[in-house]
């Protein structure tokens, strides 16, 4: 049910509302715009393979991140220049001049959202997807929407969100169906924005703001569904959920830790309660398998993070893979890559989907690089293991794999009283850094982190602590930082480049028909590699790439993205 | 981890009062005509501050006492001293969605004074004979605590427990500093006093783990150890100093004249080998074979030098 909150909003329980029951809180307006302009992506476009645009937030549903682009190639590589760079600009703009040297600005920023605009929220920062659709790139920060001219960078309008509050870590990036625009609010709103205006067609709330929930992801679109994830640190059930991407109106939601003493998975908990209270968040797109019609998605770790005395088993579904069917939101297959994890290992991160051969046999695979530093390929029909791989080369807290491939976790390396000396650090191996796939080498690119730190005990209350608490913990040492290149078959590295020197972190890849790779490196390079032997061809020193780099194609003209922060650069042959 | 740096106001002042009509978000206060609060400080990291479980304005003091002592008059035995549950069976009230979703008593003081069947498996809750007045104190008294969560989930700060971490056999540790660490370090030289120095034994273990210098007796506080390199140029000279700053590209460095330099290691001018010496080196190699209790034995024998 709906319960009217004292704001005026509607309030909506996670655990209790109706599917039928979720109400638009405010427009109404048709999210289509005005039927002389054609859609800018019509749904069923995403089913191409991908080309000159970037319409999702992988590129394409498989979650490779491999483009057929091939003007910029091993050769070419050497001659990438700046076409434009552009500085994502999140003032409140009004129309007026800013100056009286300043002529006024016709660009005026678009306001939504149920807060009263009161809060200090973090600069603009791209640590997501970038959509480019007909030449105009789509850019989000929390609380932010942009729509930039491809060919230049120019702002082509604005949008911004006055927010309630929330955790402001990251928005992921948009979503387009049609020509609506969707993103996530930390607030735990999805706004639909009329893409080519950025004027707002509704906001609906997806979760519950009083149980601390966060939402950074980018929507995912399949069809006629919009596949939303949500996060919170602070014990509550993970949730991914489908709307109705013209209404907003809920479709199914799916919990990822089990809400009813029906669910099978209990077995993998001592209680209703603490399952209810279990984790395993949606936070990251997931991929999506037409063949098959299953979203598979990553799931987080389960709360509370570090304390798992009270939460004894392996505690299904979180920290692992799960494959949805799209319609329905049941559970086709799961595979957990973490067992009862006990360090906030989330296993989030977009699983890639790509065929490949086993033991001679053609198959349907899934691969994926965890952040508590195992390397998986299943079969993406069946779930089925095929390979483990520690890919982590430090990674200690396992103390062997299970018959099914799953580490198992030592108990000794949780939080204890007098320390335990963990690898990786929290942040893991990798974490949500986006890994790459290229069909070509059959190569599965990713950053490998490496350091270790003591974790303690703080809080040996046999009850378990609360959300990430109860612990503490002490970097003692980094170990190097890599770049992997696995083989999808052993998930052992056919090449491995070691970055001098130790700290910083990796970033998303890219990858392509050209037998390239993109990166950035831990020192602030946008790097260009040879995706067969991690030979470096080109590099430009712009910063630390905060998003994964993208590649388009305009005018015959081949463009490869990076952002660093608030800055954007776009890359071309000159 | 994910960290953002830098926090801002959200728009320029009066840009947002201008721009946007009220959507009819009255936050408690302006509610019950006070004056509206003033604008929130830049929250934490994770921003945990901003949500509504924090975002209440500060209940009064004497209905909040009064609400503790009910509390531990009818409620503590079930859900703990501390609201995270008990022994009973009582849920733990810090991570209710009940409690979490309730603004001002509506939903709390009803299951105070009606009770309910039980939830999630959980015993039933009974109904406690208060006043109105009472059981609204009670759910002050809730929020108040619910208002001192720490970021990230965590529970209300408590003081430190007291918990032994010296655990290890100092014996042992000896033998292990004697076989791994006496190349280096000295339990009469540089370590001399070193558990006075340092008298936590966790940031004793914290700081021997990750060599972090300490101060040798009368030496004060001595800085970081820092990197050295050694570049060889093709003429075949080399040029060593303190390290910068290294990647596949470029290499810096300041000699022992205080001067800055940099070479490329791209293209026909790329410099020779560059050798890094990491001081830490041999800490780093250790840390892939130390057992946790090799660790907890060396800290329990550093723990002997005062």
């Amino acid at each position: 049910m709906n319960i009217p909150s004292r704001s005026g909003s509607v309030r909506i329980r996670v655990a209790t509302v109706l599917a039928a029951c979720i109400a638009v809180t405010s427009g109404g307006r048709a999210a289509d715009p005005a039927p002389a302009l054609p859609p800018l992506l019509p749904p069923a476009q995403l089913l191409q393979p991908l080309g000159e645009s970037w319409p999702t937030y992988s590129g394409d549903y498989s979650g490779r991140r491999y483009s057929s682009l091939h003007q910029v190639d091993r050769s070419t590589v050497a001659h990438l220049s700046l076409a434009w760079t552009t500085r994502l600009n999140g003032e409140v703009r009004d129309g007026q001049a800013r100056s009286p040297f300043a002529p006024p600005s016709d660009l005026i920023t678009s306001v939504g959202g149920e807060g009263k605009g009161d809060y200090a929220i973090p600069p603009p920062a791209v640590k997501g997807a970038v959509l480019q659709v007909d030449g105009v790139l789509y850019v989000t920060s929390p609380d932010n929407a942009w729509a930039l001219d491809a060919r230049s960078g120019a702002e082509i309008w604005h949008y911004f969100w006055r927010t309630r509050g929330g955790t402001h870590i990251a928005s992921r990036g948009p979503a387009l169906w049609n020509s609506s625009l969707f993103f996530e609010t930390p607030d735990d709103y999805l706004v639909s924005l009329d893409a080519r205006t950025g004027h707002e067609n509704w906001h609906v709330q997806i979760a519950e703001f009083a149980d601390e929930y966060f939402s950074t992801m980018a929507p995912v679109v399949v069809g006629n569904h919009l596949l939303v994830g949500t996060g919170n640190d602070s014990d509550a059930p993970g949730l991914l959920q489908s709307f109705d991407p013209a209404t907003g109106a809920l479709q199914w939601r799916r919990y990822m830790v089990p809400m009813s003493a029906k669910d099978p998975a209990l077995a993998t908990w001592p209680s209703l309660d603490a399952a209810r209270h279990g984790g395993g968040q949606v936070w990251m797109p997931g991929s999506y398998d037409p063949q098959t019609d299953l979203y598979i998605t990553g799931t987080g770790n389960p709360t509370p993070g570090y304390t798992g005395v009270a939460r004894k088993g392996d505690n299904l579904y979180t920290c692992s893979l799960v494959a949805v069917r799209v319609a329905t939101g049941e559970i086709a297959w799961y595979y957990q890559t973490s067992p009862h994890d006990t360090h906030d290992w989330d296993s989030a991160q977009t699983p890639i989907l790509f065929d490949g051969t086993i033991d001679g046999k053609p198959r349907k695979l899934v691969s994926t690089a965890a952040r508590n530093g195992y390397f998986f390929t299943l079969d993406r029909v069946t779930g089925e293991h095929l390979t483990t791989y520690r890919f982590g080369t430090t990674a200690n807290w396992s103390r062997g794999t299970r018959p099914n491939g799953q580490p198992d976790p030592n108990p000794d390396k949780s939080a204890t009283i007098p320390g335990s000396l963990v690898s990786p650090f929290e942040g893991g191996v990798t974490n949500y850094q986006a890994a790459a796939f290229n069909p070509d080498t059959g190569l599965f690119y990713t950053h490998e982190n490496t350091g270790f730190n003591i974790l303690y005990l703080t809080d040996p209350d046999p009850r378990g602590s609360m959300g990430l608490g109860g612990k503490r913990f002490s970097i003692v040492g980094y170990t190097g930082n890599a770049f992997q290149a696995i083989d999808y078959r052993t998930g052992k590295a056919v090449w491995r480049h070691v970055w001098p020197g130790n700290g910083g972190t990796g970033t998303g890849v890219l990858t392509t028909a050209t037998g390239l790779v993109f990166t950035g490196d831990t020192n602030g390079n946008f790097v260009a590699m040879d995706a067969a032997d991690g030979r470096l061809l080109w590099h430009t020193g712009i910063g630390n790439i905060s998003a994964p780099p993208e590649t388009y194609a305009l005018d015959g003209q081949q463009y490869v993205l990076a952002s660093v922060g608030d800055t954007l650069y776009s890359f071309v042959l000159n | 981890m994910d960290h953002s740096a830098g926090w801002r106001r959200a728009s320029p002042a009066g840009g947002i009062a201008v721009l946007l009509l009220a959507t009819g978000a009255a936050p408690a206060a302006s509610a019950q005509g006070a004056a509206p609060p003033a604008p929130a400080p830049p929250p934490g990291i994770f921003g945990q501050a901003t949500f509504p479980g924090k975002q209440r304005p500060p209940g009064d003091p004497a209905v909040i006492a009064r609400g503790e002592a009910l509390f531990g008059i009818n409620c503590k035995a079930c859900h703990g001293g501390d609201l995270r549950g008990g022994d009973l069976g009582g849920p733990n009230l810090l991570r209710s969605a009940l409690v979490l979703g309730d603004q001002g008593g509506e939903a709390i003081v009803p299951v105070v004074q009606k009770g309910r069947p039980g939830t999630q498996g959980g015993p039933p809750m009974p109904a406690f004979p208060l006043s109105l007045a009472d059981a609204q104190a009670l759910s002050e008294y809730i929020h108040s605590v619910v208002g001192r969560k720490q970021n990230q989930g965590g529970p209300p700060p408590e003081p430190p427990k007291p918990l032994n971490i010296l655990v290890g056999d100092a014996g042992r540790g000896q033998q292990y500093f004697a076989t791994h660490c006496r190349e280096c370090h000295a339990a009469d030289g540089d370590l001399k006093g070193i558990a006075t120095r340092i008298p936590n034994p966790a940031s004793l273990q914290d700081s021997w783990v990750a060599g972090r210098r300490t101060g040798a007796p009368g030496a004060g506080a001595q800085p970081a150890p820092r990197t050295g390199v050694s570049v060889t140029l093709n003429t075949g000279a080399t040029v060593q100093g303190t390290l910068r700053h290294l990647d596949d590209f470029t290499v810096s460095l300041v000699t022992a004249q205080g001067e800055y330099r940099s070479f490329t290691r791209q293209g026909a001018q790329a410099v020779g080998a560059v050798e890094v010496q990491d001081p830490l080196q041999q800490h780093r190699n250790l840390l892939t074979r130390y057992s946790d209790q090799d660790m907890h034995d060396v800290t329990a024998y550093l723990a002997t030098l005062k």
